[in-house]
C-alpha cells in the first residue's frame, strides 16, 4: 500500500502563545507536530501493519520542520518530504499549501492520504479537502473509525457528535479526527533509526512550480489573543429570585435575549 | 562553542517529556504514598527503549549520547524522583559497569536483559559499615575450585528486587601491602543463599525500590567476576562518575518541576490584595530558583558533553553532582516556603519534592565525598 500522510508543524497551544504586533512570536514558542496530524501518522502505521506497504510523511515548511518530519519518522514513517517555502515572500495561506502538496502528488502514486482534521493553530480544516479536489479523488473528513479491504474502505465519521458510517473506494483522502486511535511515542531506537531514514527537500523549481501560481488567496488583517475572561458574577438569593436576576441580566446587560 | 541541543537530542527529551507527564506524574503521589514501585511504567519504558538509552545498539541499547540520557533522568525526576532515581540507577550503575568492563558473554547474557528492559539493572555496593569508605567492605568472595563463595550484607541497595542479577563488590583477597582487594562479581538474584528484603521506611524516593541483601555462601562461576581481578575497585570509580552525572541531572528535573509549581503559585496566591508574585520577597526566591536550576543544568550539561567527547570529566561531574543535589534541596526548600501552609500539606506535592530531592546529597556519593573528590582533582594533597 502507498500510504501518505500529510502534517503540519504547529506552535504548541498548550504552552503560552505570545503575540506581538499581529506576529506570533516563534522564539518563546513550542513547536509539536498538529495533533491531529498525530492521529493520522499513528493510522497509517496501523494500516501498514496490516497491509504493508511505505508510509511518506510530506510537510509544506521551512527547514525548521524536519524536527518533526523526523520525528514522524521515529513514530514508524519510512521516508519524509519537506515542500521547501524558502523561495516564498509573500504570505502563505491555504491555497499556497494546497498547490504545493498537489504538485508533489502529480506524478505520485497512492492508494490513500491522511492528514488531521484541522491543525490547532488556524482550526480552517482546508487544506487537506483543497487537496483532495486538486487531485479528483474520493475525500471523507473526521474520520474516527478506518477499516480497508481491498480496494474499499469502510470508515465512521464523526458528524457533529452523531456517527455517519461511510463505505468508499481507494484511492482516498482522508482527515482524522479525535478518537481515531491513540497515537504511539516514538521509541528511541525509532528516534535514533530516524536520522538514516530518507528526508528529502524539494524547492519549487522541482516541483515545477512558480512563485506567481502560489501567491495566497486571503491576507491577514490583525492576530490578537482571545481578550481575557472578566470575573463571573455570582448570583445570590432564592432559586427564583436568582432566575429573575438572571433573566434581567441576559435581557438588559447581555441583551441576548 | 554552541550551546543549542541536537535535534536528536530535543526529540528525546520531548519524547521523555510527553512519556513522563502522561504516564509517570499522575501516579507520582500514589506510588509515594504506599511505597510501591511503579513496575508497570518500568514496561512501558523498557517497551520505549528508554532503559537501554545510553547502551550500544550492539547489546540491545538505543546507542543515544550522555547527554540525551541526562534530559531524559531529568524529564522524569521532574514527573517522580523515585522513579527517576530507579532508572538512573539501572541505567548507570546497573548497566554502566557491565557495559564498560563486561566480557563479550557477561554482555549478552546480562547487559542486554536490560538494555531491553526486560529486567533491572543493580549495583550492590555500599554495606552497614561501609558507605563512604568502600574500602571497609566486609563482604567476601573466596574462590573454591572454579566457584567464587560470597558471603556478607549490602545495604540500600537500589533495584535489587527487580533485577535478574546484582553486580556486588566483595573483598577478593589482599594486596602486598596488606590492602584489601576489591572485585565486582555478577550474582544472579535466584542464587541459592541470596535473599532480596526490601525492609526500609525512607523519607523519600519512596516509588524507588531499596533493598537489603543478604548472601550466605552464595556460589558464582569463576567467570562471573567482571573487570580486571587484579586492578581492584578503581576501576568501578569510572562507574561512579558516570552516575553522578545522572544525579545532577535528576535534581535538576526535580527543582524544576517545584520551581514551575511555585511560579504559577506566586502569580495566582492572592494576598494583601495582590499575587504574591508581585512581592519582592517572592520574586527574589523565584529569581534565585531559576538562576541556580540553570546553571545546575548547564553544569550536568557539561560533565555530560565531555563524558561523550571521551574526556576526563571526573572533576565536572562531582561539581554537577554536587551543585545541583544542594541547589534542588534549596529550590524546593523556597517553593515549600512560597506555598506557605499549602506547602506543607502533601496534596501540593512539594513537600514530596523535598524529601525526594534530600537523597540526591546522600545517594552515589555524599556531598563531603564529592568535595573530596574535587579537592583531589584540583591538586589538594
Amino acid at each position: 500500500m502507498n500510504i501518505y500522510v500529510v502534517m503540519k508543524r504547529t506552535f504548541d497551544t498548550e504552552e503560552k502563545v505570545e503575540i506581538n504586533d499581529g506576529i506570533i512570536d516563534e522564539e518563546g514558542a513550542e513547536f509539536v507536530i498538529n495533533p491531529y496530524d498525530e492521529y493520522a501518522i499513528e493510522e497509517a502505521i496501523v494500516l501498514k501493519e496490516a497491509h504493508g506497504g511505505e508510509i511518506t510523511v510530506v510537510t509544506v515548511g521551512n527547514e525548521d520542520a524536519e524536527k518533526e518530519l523526523r520525528t514522524a519518522l521515529a513514530m514508524g514513517a519510512d521516508q519524509a518530504v519537506l515542500l521547501d517555502t524558502e523561495d516564498l515572500d509573500g504570505e502563505i495561506d491555504h491555497y499556497t499549501i494546497s498547490e504545493m502538496l498537489s504538485a508533489f502528488f502529480q506524478d505520485k502514486e497512492y492508494d490513500i492520504i491522511l492528514g488531521g482534521n484541522v491543525a490547532v493553530d488556524d482550526g480552517a480544516g482546508q487544506v487537506a479537502p483543497r487537496l483532495a479536489e486538486k487531485l479528483e479523488i474520493n475525500q471523507l473528513t473526521t474520520i474516527t473509525k478506518l477499516d480497508i479491504d481491498g480496494e474499499s474502505a469502510y470508515i465512521e465519521r464523526d458528524v457533529e457528535g452523531d456517527v455517519e458510517i461511510v463505505e468508499a473506494n481507494l484511492p482516498l483522502l482522508v482527515t482524522c479526527q479525535q478518537g481515531l486511535n491513540e497515537p504511539r511515542y516514538p521509541s528511541l531506537p525509532g528516534i535514533m533509526k530516524a536520522k538514516k531514514k530518507p528526508l528529502e527537500t524539494l524547492d519549487l523549481d522541482d516541483l515545477d512550480l512558480d512563485e506567481d501560481d502560489l501567491e495566497a488567496k486571503t491576507r491577514t488583517v490583525d492576530r490578537f489573543l482571545p481578550p481575557e475572561k472578566d470575573a463571573g458574577k455570582r448570583l445570590e438569593g432564592e432559586p427564583h429570585e436568582q432566575v429573575q436576576e438572571l433573566m434581567s441580566l441576559l435581557k438588559n446587560e447581555a441583551k441576548v435575549i | 562553542m554552541d550551546f543549542e541541543l541536537t535535534r536528536e537530542q530535543r526529540m528525546i527529551r520531548d519524547m521523555v517529556r510527553d512519556f513522563a507527564e502522561t504516564e509517570v506524574a499522575p501516579i507520582a503521589d500514589e506510588v509515594d504514598r504506599n511505597d510501591r514501585f511503579p513496575k508497570e511504567t518500568f514496561e512501558k519504558m523498557g517497551s520505549l527503549g528508554l532503559l537501554g538509552l545510553p547502551i550500544s545498539e550492539k547489546y540491545g541499547g538505543a546507542g543515544a549520547d550522555t547527554i540525551s540520557y541526562a534530559l531524559a533522568v531529568e524529564e522524569i525526576g521532574k514527573a517522580c524522583g523515585g522513579t527517576g532515581l530507579s532508572y538512573a540507577a539501572s541505567v548507570s550503575l546497573g548497566a554502566g559497569p557491565l557495559a564498560n568492563f563486561g566480557t563479550e558473554k557477561q554482555k549478552e547474557t546480562f547487559l542486554v536483559p536490560i538494555a531491553k528492559g526486560d529486567t533491572l539493572g543493580s549495583f550492590g555496593l555500599t554495606e552497614p559499615n561501609a558507605g563512604s569508605d568502600a574500602g571497609g567492605t566486609k563482604t567476601t568472595a573466596v574462590l573454591k575450585g572454579d566457584r567464587y563463595v560470597i558471603n556478607g550484607e549490602k545495604c540500600w541497595i537500589t533495584n535489587a528486587s527487580y533485577a535478574q542479577a546484582v553486580t556486588i563488590t566483595a573483598v577478593n583477597g589482599q594486596k602486598k601491602n596488606g590492602k584489601n582487594i576489591i572485585s565486582a562479581f555478577i550474582v544472579p538474584t535466584d542464587s541459592p543463599g541470596f535473599k532480596i528484603t526490601s525492609p526500609y521506611e525512607k523519607m523519600g524516593v519512596r516509588g524507588s525500590n531499596t533493598t537489603e541483601l543478604v548472601l550466605n555462601d552464595v556460589e558464582v562461576p569463576k567467570e562471573n567476576i567482571l573487570g580486571d581481578p587484579d586492578k581492584g575497585f578503581g576501576q568501578f570509580l569510572h562507574t561512579l562518575d558516570g552516575g553522578r552525572i545522572s544525579i545532577g541531572a535528576l535534581a535538576v528535573g526535580i527543582a524544576e518541576a517545584a520551581y514551575q509549581k511555585a511560579l504559577a503559585y506566586a502569580n495566582e496566591r492572592k494576598q494583601f490584595g495582590e499575587n504574591i508574585g508581585k512581592f519582592q520577597a517572592i520574586q527574589f526566591k523565584l529569581a534565585d530558583m531559576a538562576m541556580e536550576i540553570d546553571l545546575a543544568r548547564t553544569s550536568v550539561h557539561k560533565a555530560a558533553w565531555l563524558k561523550d567527547q571521551n574526556r576526563p570529566f571526573k572533576k565536572e561531574a562531582a561539581y554537577a553532582k554536587l551543585f545541583s543535589s544542594e541547589m534542588a534541596t534549596r529550590v524546593c526548600n523556597q517553593a515549600l516556603q512560597i506555598h506557605g501552609g499549602y506547602g506543607y500539606m502533601r496534596e501540593f506535592g512539594i513537600e514530596r519534592m523535598l524529601r525526594d530531592t534530600k537523597l540526591m546529597e546522600i545517594g552515589e556519593g555524599t556531598s563531603e565525598i564529592q568535595r573530596m573528590v574535587i579537592a583531589r582533582e584540583i591538586g589538594c594533597f
